[in-house]
């Protein structure tokens, strides 16, 4: 088991520089607000974005997790929250991270393109363990919808988090946690 | 002599296994997932195992989904001769699925038009349904839910007929590593070998039902799974694609007779969560 005191605790929203110090393999306890988008989300983002309008939240400092929930039971501020396969997101990521979004939660390995981008952006992409829903769940302290309601469990929630279990996964420094993937060149590992 | 089994009692029973598939870990592979958490060497892994055994115990105990993806249900019904149904099979699934999915916080995964993409059918339908004739007098139902992270894993291939175990083994290894850990591994991995394009794949889906420690019943077949089993475990993609040991926890094989010029072969996945439910009426 991995000790609980090698875990950094973040507080989000945050400045980019917090997110660009992590390095690929590190745990990390989140806290704060992040708000949950998944496919429909982003194409709404998008389409937002082309007509030249604002997204319906301001991004700027945000971390989003990939995540699409089970309705909250009776007395839970939220039901299953695990996070979804951040692939399918990765043609959306760089329109996200130059909203200013300067983290994003799923799980899974993404395309090389998406590593390159979190590299440009000195962004990071942390990982929680998929399948773990009712896990995560315990660290959700509460949570509304915010934006594109009609989409239900695709709908954007702001999430309060209280040390949500992470690994970072890629890091500004082109480094990967992922079994089978080397760093990107352009990382320049300990170097820029 | 006919026996009557009501439209009720088929759609309260496929409720009640869709909460039981979501809410529980079968016990075969809880028990697969504790042996992995004993084997698995490498410290990432193991805290990941520790997640998803402790995922477990807080669905139990707290009546929440294992997993915020409830899936698309399969319904796999075994339908005995004698028995005489009061209405419409599929219909009576789809009530079933439809109340599980409505009053009992399982999230509605299911889009009408997968082109438009602009509507969810609200209550889970449909099931994909798949009828057996058996002999006897009683209807079997296996639920499977399936979220779409580990179904997206799945393919299919026309091979030629000239290929051999070898390359099957070097296909499906090659498949495991570009995948990763999206299907959220370590999981069930089913094949299926012949038939045509579609049983093939379906062959590979009712792979994932059997019991994890049940090979297959035939020596040849049974080798050819721990072959797999080995050099699936071997491409060290690990617990959620971190590295590690243990990417399946076990592999099943089913085949059936072909055609002399194909040789179909299939591959479908299961998460960690491998979850199914069985009832009988």
């Amino acid at each position: 088991m991995m000790p609980a005191d090698a875990a950094l605790q973040i507080e989000v929203p945050c400045p980019r520089e917090t997110i660009a110090a992590l390095r690929a393999g590190q745990q990390v306890l989140l806290s704060g607000r992040v708000y949950t988008a998944r496919d429909a989300a982003h194409a709404r983002l998008l389409q937002a974005a082309k007509a030249g309008k604002e997204p319906p939240v301001p991004l700027e400092g945000e971390v989003i997790y990939y995540c699409g929930p089970t309705p909250a039971p009776p007395g839970h501020p939220i039901g299953s929250c695990g996070p979804t396969s951040a692939a399918r997101m990765d043609p959306y990521l760089e329109l996200t991270l130059s909203l200013g979004v300067v983290a994003t939660i799923g799980k899974g390995n993404r395309s090389v393109q998406a590593r390159r981008t979190i590299v440009q952006y000195k962004s990071a992409y942390l990982v929680a363990v998929g399948g773990t829903g009712a896990l995560l769940a315990q660290r959700v302290t509460a949570a509304r919808v915010v934006a594109y309601e009609d989409l239900g469990p695709e709908a954007i929630y702001e999430l309060t988090l209280d040390r949500m279990p992470l690994l970072v996964a890629y890091d500004a420094a082109g480094g990967t946690i992922f079994a089978g993937e080397e760093p990107l060149q352009e990382g320049g590992q300990g170097g820029g | 002599m006919m026996r009557h089994v009501s439209q009720e009692a088929i759609s309260e029973l496929v409720r009640r296994l869709c909460l039981e598939a979501n809410l529980r870990l079968p016990p075969d592979v809880k028990a697969a997932l504790q042996r992995a958490w004993q084997t698995e060497s490498f410290s990432t892994a193991r805290w990941v195992l520790e997640q998803i055994l402790r995922n477990a115990e807080i669905a139990d105990r707290q009546g929440l989904p294992l997993c915020q993806d409830t899936g698309l249900v399969f319904c796999f019904v075994r339908l005995g001769r004698d028995v005489k149904l009061g209405g419409d099979l599929e219909s009576a699934i789809n009530e079933g699925v439809r109340a599980a999915y409505t009053s009992c916080a399982l999230r509605a995964s299911v889009l009408a038009d997968p082109l438009r993409r602009d509507s969810n059918t609200g209550d889970n339908t449909p099931a994909i349904t798949y009828v057996q004739i058996t002999e006897g007098d009683t209807i079997e139902i296996t639920v499977a839910v399936k979220g779409g992270g580990s179904e997206n894993a799945g393919a299919v291939w026309m091979l030629t007929p000239a290929t051999g175990p070898d390359e099957i083994i070097r296909m499906v290894a090659e498949r495991v590593r570009e995948q990763g850990g999206r299907w959220c591994p370590p999981g069930v991995i089913g094949v299926g070998v012949g038939g045509s394009m579609d049983r093939a794949a379906l062959l590979a889906k009712v792979a994932l039902l059997r019991p994890l420690d049940k090979p297959h019943g035939e020596p040849a077949w049974a080798n050819l799974e721990q072959r797999l089993l080995e050099s699936i475990n071997a491409t060290g993609v690990g617990p959620m694609g971190l590295g590690g040991t243990v990417t399946a926890l076990g592999v099943h094989v089913e085949y059936q007779p072909c055609h002399m010029a194909s040789m179909p072969v299939a591959v479908a996945f299961d998460c960690h969560a491998a979850r199914h439910a069985t009832g009988v009426l």
